[in-house]
């Protein structure tokens, strides 16, 4: 075999070290044949099999579970039955799209889902920037790290955890509700339950969770900015604020645009957990969202075209928004998520 | 010369010492004391707020039904601990299997997701090589798009994958994100390192386990605990693909469980009797070992964070 003379005839590693030695040493020392400038694909195929099959697992893994799915979702063209499966369900065109379009419960769930987002987006957005600021002005590196550590804490608990801890300390009989009523106030109070309070519950949560680990970046933008542009400014006589507005701000500022824009480009699947534990307590006027809709409809009610048309949508708008997303990153001279 | 450094240091009051105060820089004004009130404030606030609810849940799996009656609830201030809660979690019932089952899940998953991740880390991370960068945007095309939950949900029911662990594990092994960051670090390690090494003979396998691995500790040490954290904390799964059988259940579904029953029970102050153990205390015990994992692990951890957070940028 061709294999066994090769790697006979040269050093352990096969042919692999030849040819990658020698596309960095001079052309003198590479072996005949292994590496001429137009080497053809298979050679650089065979050059980084190792490389490629080290690849494969987590290709085959993406393909059963990522790319299969994709496949599946034609179903939502389809009046989808469990034992006929994909090949031998009838085809139903667009039927479940009209239906979908037309039934009151999903824009329903469509208005929630850009309502929670917006109200997180004003209320939580801010928080990292300012929680930022505060941490970076700390002289103590002491506090500092012993704070960013205690705020980073609850991003790894779970939505379960956290719904859990919010439910004891604003639900019925929880500490709040407790104190208010040793103090008589009697009116029952229950922030877990209330639909119309709970997009700041909402808020509040993903503040709790995700203050403290959405800081690390701005932390890190912060860093990056000059002492010496403090130190002119405050020589010229800029005080704090000025300072604040006019070094600290625009340092900040290609990062904010470019979280505030990568934000926006996954608003529609935004809390599907966090609305999916806590939609039996709130109901589906407030707390359904596109993709708790889509898991309702399809796996809860059997439903399955209707939920995979539900998700197809869902899936296409969310594609438009990333890259309407990116676009306007790059229209605003920001790298979004690739670079041009 | 010696440096005036050290003696600097001695002569700081133990307080700065103690809290490892940098130099107000000179041109840098001394805050007014509303200033830094409002910033101690904010900083106590901060940090109460996240401790306090971890504080009263503690407490609260540490109390007797008679504190948890006194307090009507959360108990702030403990009237007589007990650790019936946990006592009854280690003889067995649902709750010790649970966690057991969260344990097994966890270190089994995260090695899995750790051996694909560096795998296709390290297959990607080799400037020029071929076809790399196909792979990734194969990948990466699934961060973007997938089909759904409905889609996924009938392609593991297909395999058989219902009610078994191995859906649990699967469909999440692996997080593009990690990898993205891993090919990131594992395409920095330094070249001549690597030239030298294959010049010795060594190959791909030999290099990824003697040279990348042990220059890269930091960041598998945290795209380990990010994974480990993911099947820790995943819930989801286990409400897609085991919603009923009970006896299989990790932690998070056996604390989703305790949550809606829990809430369907609001107001009705005697709720809370199961048996011995008050049903509050059991479930703040669960939130409790919920946690502990956690904070365990966290602080070893914690101050790789920023580099595993900013390498998340795509470098092509």
């Amino acid at each position: 075999m061709t294999d066994a003379a090769t790697s006979t005839a040269r050093p352990p590693g096969g042919s692999a070290v030849a040819a990658r030695a020698a596309a960095t040493l001079p052309a003198a020392t590479a072996p005949p044949g292994a590496a001429r400038p137009g080497r053809r694909w298979w050679a650089r195929l065979r050059r980084d099999r190792t490389l490629l099959i080290m690849t494969l697992p987590a290709l085959a893994l993406l393909g059963v579970f990522g790319y299969a799915p994709m496949l599946g979702l034609v179903m939502a063209f389809q009046d989808y039955d469990l034992y006929d499966g994909i090949l031998h369900s009838p085809w139903v065109g667009l039927a479940n799209f009209q239906q979908l379009f037309t039934d009151p419960g999903f824009w329903q769930a469509f208005f929630n889902t850009l309502s929670l987002f917006s109200v997180q987006l004003i209320l939580f957005f801010p928080v990292p920037i300012a929680l930022a600021i505060l941490l970076d002005s700390l002289l103590s590196r002491r506090l500092r790290s012993v704070v960013q550590a205690v705020a980073t804490l609850p991003h790894f608990f779970s939505f379960v955890l956290v719904v859990t801890i919010f439910n004891e300390a604003f639900g019925g009989a929880g500490l709040l509700d407790t104190f208010l009523r040793s103090h008589g106030v009697t009116s029952p109070f229950d922030f877990m339950t209330d639909p119309g309070t709970f997009r700041l519950l909402v808020a509040s949560q993903l503040i709790w969770k995700e203050g403290g680990w959405s800081t690390i970046v701005y932390l890190a933008a912060l860093s990056a900015i000059s002492p010496a542009l403090y130190e002119a400014a405050a020589v010229d006589g800029a005080g704090y604020w000025r300072r604040l507005r006019h070094i600290t701000l625009p340092g900040l500022k290609a990062i904010t645009v470019l979280l505030l824009i990568l934000n926006l480009g996954y608003a529609l699947s935004f809390g599907f957990e966090q609305m999916l534990i806590q939609l039996p307590a709130v109901g589906s006027g407030a707390a359904q969202v596109i993709t708790t809709f889509s898991y309702e409809n399809g796996i809860v009610a059997g439903n399955y075209s209707y939920g995979a048309a539900a998700g197809l949508f869902l899936g296409i708008t969310s594609v438009i928004f990333i890259l309407g997303a990116n676009k306007i990153a790059h229209l605003l001279g920001e790298d979004g998520l690739y670079r041009k | 010369m010696i440096t005036t450094e050290p003696a600097a240091a001695r002569t700081r009051p133990p307080l700065a010492r103690l809290l490892d105060t940098a130099q107000r820089p000179s041109w840098q004004e001394r805050p007014r004391a509303a200033t830094q009130g409002a910033k101690s404030g904010a900083i106590t606030l901060i940090v109460l707020v996240v401790l306090i609810p971890l504080y009263t849940v503690v407490m609260t799996s540490l109390s007797t039904q008679g504190s948890i009656n006194q307090a009507g609830g959360m108990v702030i201030v403990p009237h007589g601990l007990s650790l019936a809660a946990y006592r009854d979690i280690v003889s067995g019932g649902v709750v010790g299997r649970a966690l057991l089952i969260s344990l097994g899940i966890t270190a089994v998953g995260t090695c899995f997701s750790m051996v694909v991740t560096i795998l296709a880390s390290y297959g990607m991370s080799r400037a020029g090589s071929f076809g790399h960068r196909t792979i990734l945007w194969v990948m990466m095309l699934t961060m973007f798009f997938n089909g759904g939950i409905i889609p996924l949900f009938l392609v593991v029911s297909a395999l058989g994958g219902y009610d078994q662990y191995w859906a649990l594990i699967a469909p999440s092994a692996v997080s593009v994100y990690n990898v993205l960051v891993m090919r990131s670090f594992f395409a920095s390690t330094a070249q001549d390192l690597i030239d030298s090494a294959r010049i010795d003979g060594a190959g791909d396998w030999r290099i990824l386990w003697k040279i990348v691995l042990p220059t890269s500790r930091a960041v598998t040490a945290v795209i380990a605990l990010f994974y480990a954290v993911g099947y820790w904390n995943s819930w989801f799964n286990i409400m897609l693909f085991m919603p009923s059988d009970s006896s299989k259940w990790p932690l998070q579904m056996v604390l989703y469980d305790y949550l809606t029953q829990n809430s369907q029970m609001v107001n009705s102050a005697a709720a809370g009797f199961q048996g011995a153990v008050p049903t509050l205390a059991l479930q703040m015990a669960v939130v409790t070992i919920t946690i502990i994992p956690v904070l365990i692990a966290y602080p070893f951890v914690q101050k790789h964070f920023t580099k595993g957070v900013l390498l998340g940028a795509v470098k092509g």
